[in-house]
């Protein structure tokens, strides 16, 4: 579906994407994680093909965006970071309107538009206008929107970016009804769990290079450790103290409120810990999750 | 030499895949437009008919009352009345065209970023254009029409074929102000150059074209200033065809002049709109 060799966008002298290698296959739920700045609302517009490549090749549907940008929008669903619903139209409209940029005759836009608001669950809202809907209904009728020409591949930049969990959980579910429709689904976000929820197979984008590749599990595998030994001393202790467990995991960080063991048994470390007479103020042993690993490859300093 | 095979064969159409006419890229946001229309036509009509009407009965009427109708200094005209019809009619135009390609056209980029929602489907910039000057033009040519049609009793027009083509005329100065404002729009970062825009160019434009009195009384450099400016070109056209005194050599001079500014204009839209929109 998408194929990237050494793909590159700069912006005057900025290099926003810095040579990277993607390809997506037919059916599967792709992410694109990473801080802000890595690169991944750059790659997403040019897969869109509203963003001309700087430099590399990339096939979308196997066609080139540089030449056949129409015929590849016209098969592309695209649902971008910042709404861009009219606001001066009402629900339905938004959906009809734009189903007819597509070309789809009337009668049939009206049809989907009514499908789309079932969907998107706000058919009693189809003759509001979009500025009373709240950020949640925003988000679906977007989603909703892309889905007006019944999109080969959806793109979603950051789509549950400032909702309430209620509204991030029925944005998930229909996603995950898309996915098992046979929609191939591209998701940048930079919530772990919602990568975890959602992605087949992600790529961790950094400074605008590809860190690093493969299913949440295999990341987990190679750039964590099964489980993490969270260990809660009191303020300004833990700097001290990470030398005297530092042999008890694969890896120590030390945080200003903790110290994180890494290891595949957390509760060993644990036991071990309090046989060397150290006295926690807390313990908690969890499994590693994707953002372990996120923090480890694109670092704990803040991004912008 | 790069030797480049296509497995679609070569065509002479360079035209990418999936691009549409430019016909069928304007009929596809025809359904857009017309909710537009409907939402906004109400407030059109006070200011596309109303408030051009108050003028012709202010200055036409009343103020031209005052003065003598002498043909051989109303370029032709024999009221005062029939002097600044045609003249009220084309600088008319070109406020609908300026007003509708001015802050319409940032909202789309920048308030309701239409254009990038649009983008996002088989539609390209030059599509976006087209049916965004469409509907302008649409405006412009139903105002002045009307507008020529409620002018008809007053029995201003001396032949019934001048006010068509005089119709004609003022449509040619919404495209060419269309076009070019468009352009001047797209690349607009705030709409402080909207004031501007109005301040120096659209009301001097109004006041000193010839719509009002014959560029002659400007004095001589002005009278050439006066002519350097395309409105000038737009009410000396329709008042030619208004007055009944036509000089076709002139009417060729003023259509190319409109028809060049207005391709001049399309292509440097299409061209600032691509630049603005590309992220």
């Amino acid at each position: 579906m998408i194929s990237a060799r050494g793909l590159r966008k700069s912006f005057g002298d900025f290099e926003a994407v810095k040579g990277i290698d993607v390809e997506v296959r037919r059916g599967e739920a792709f992410g694109f994680l990473g801080p802000n700045g890595a690169g991944k609302s750059s790659t997403m517009r040019m897969i869109a093909s509203v963003s001309p490549v700087t430099s590399g090749e990339l096939r979308i549907l196997g066609m080139d965006p540089a030449t056949d940008g129409p015929a590849i929008r016209g098969r592309l669903g695209v649902c971008p970071q910042e709404d861009t619903l009219d606001n001066e139209l009402n629900v339905f409209d938004n959906l009809y309107i734009y189903g007819r940029y597509f070309g789809i005759d009337r009668a049939t836009c009206r049809e989907r538009a009514r499908e789309l608001l079932e969907f998107a669950q706000i058919t009693e809202k189809a003759r509001s206008k979009v500025e009373d809907l709240s950020g949640g209904m925003k988000r679906r009728l977007t989603i909703a929107r892309s889905l007006i020409n019944n999109p080969d591949l959806l793109l979603l930049d950051e789509p549950t970016t400032g909702l309430d969990p209620q509204a991030r959980h029925v944005l998930w579910d229909q996603l995950f009804r898309l996915k098992q429709a046979g929609v191939t689904l591209v998701i940048t976000t930079h919530y772990m769990d919602e990568a975890e929820q959602l992605c087949d197979r992600l790529v961790v984008m950094d400074k605008g290079v590809i860190a690093a590749e493969g299913s949440p599990r295999e990341l987990i595998g190679a750039h964590s450790t099964r489980e993490v030994a969270e260990l809660r001393f009191g303020v300004g202790e833990h700097e001290a103290l990470a030398g005297k467990v530092e042999d008890l995991g694969e890896r120590v960080e030390v945080l200003p409120d903790r110290l994180l063991v890494y290891s595949d048994h957390g509760e060993d470390v644990v036991t071990a810990v309090l046989d060397r007479g150290l006295r926690p103020l807390a313990t908690l042993v969890r499994r590693s999750t994707l953002e372990d690993v996120f923090l480890r490859l694109t670092g704990r300093t803040l991004a912008d | 030499m790069a030797i480049t095979t296509r497995s679609s064969g070569a065509t002479q159409d360079a035209r990418p895949a999936g691009a549409l006419s430019a016909w069928e890229g304007m009929a596809r946001q025809y359904d857009y437009w017309l909710t537009v229309l409907k939402r906004t036509w109400r407030g059109g009509v006070v200011s596309s008919f109303l408030t051009p009407l108050l003028y012709v009965v202010a200055m036409g009427v009343l103020l031209g009352g005052f003065i003598e109708g002498d043909p051989d200094k109303l370029e032709g005209a024999t009221s005062y009345l029939a002097f600044v019809v045609p003249g009220l009619v084309a600088s008319h135009a070109m406020t609908i065209a300026v007003s509708e390609s001015t802050y319409p056209v940032m909202g789309a980029i920048k308030w309701h970023k239409t254009f990038y929602a649009q983008l996002a489907t088989p539609l390209a910039v030059r599509d976006l254009v087209n049916a965004f000057i469409g509907f302008v033009m649409f405006r412009v040519a139903s105002a002045c029409a009307v507008f020529m049609l409620v002018l008809a009793p007053f029995g201003v027009f001396t032949t019934w074929w001048g006010p068509i083509l005089a119709w004609l005329s003022q449509v040619l100065v919404g495209f060419a102000f269309a076009a070019l404002v468009f352009a001047y729009s797209a690349r607009l970062r705030s709409e402080e150059g909207f004031g501007v825009l109005f301040r120096l160019g659209v009301i001097p434009l109004t006041l000193f074209s010839g719509a009002f009195f014959p560029i002659g009384n400007l004095g001589p450099v002005l009278e050439w200033v006066a002519r350097l400016t395309p409105l000038w070109h737009g009410v000396s056209l329709s008042r030619m065809f208004c007055v009944g005194q036509v000089d076709w050599s002139l009417v060729l001079l003023h259509v190319v002049v409109l028809v060049t500014l207005t391709v001049v204009g399309w292509f440097l839209a299409v061209r600032n709109l691509d630049r603005r929109l590309e992220v």
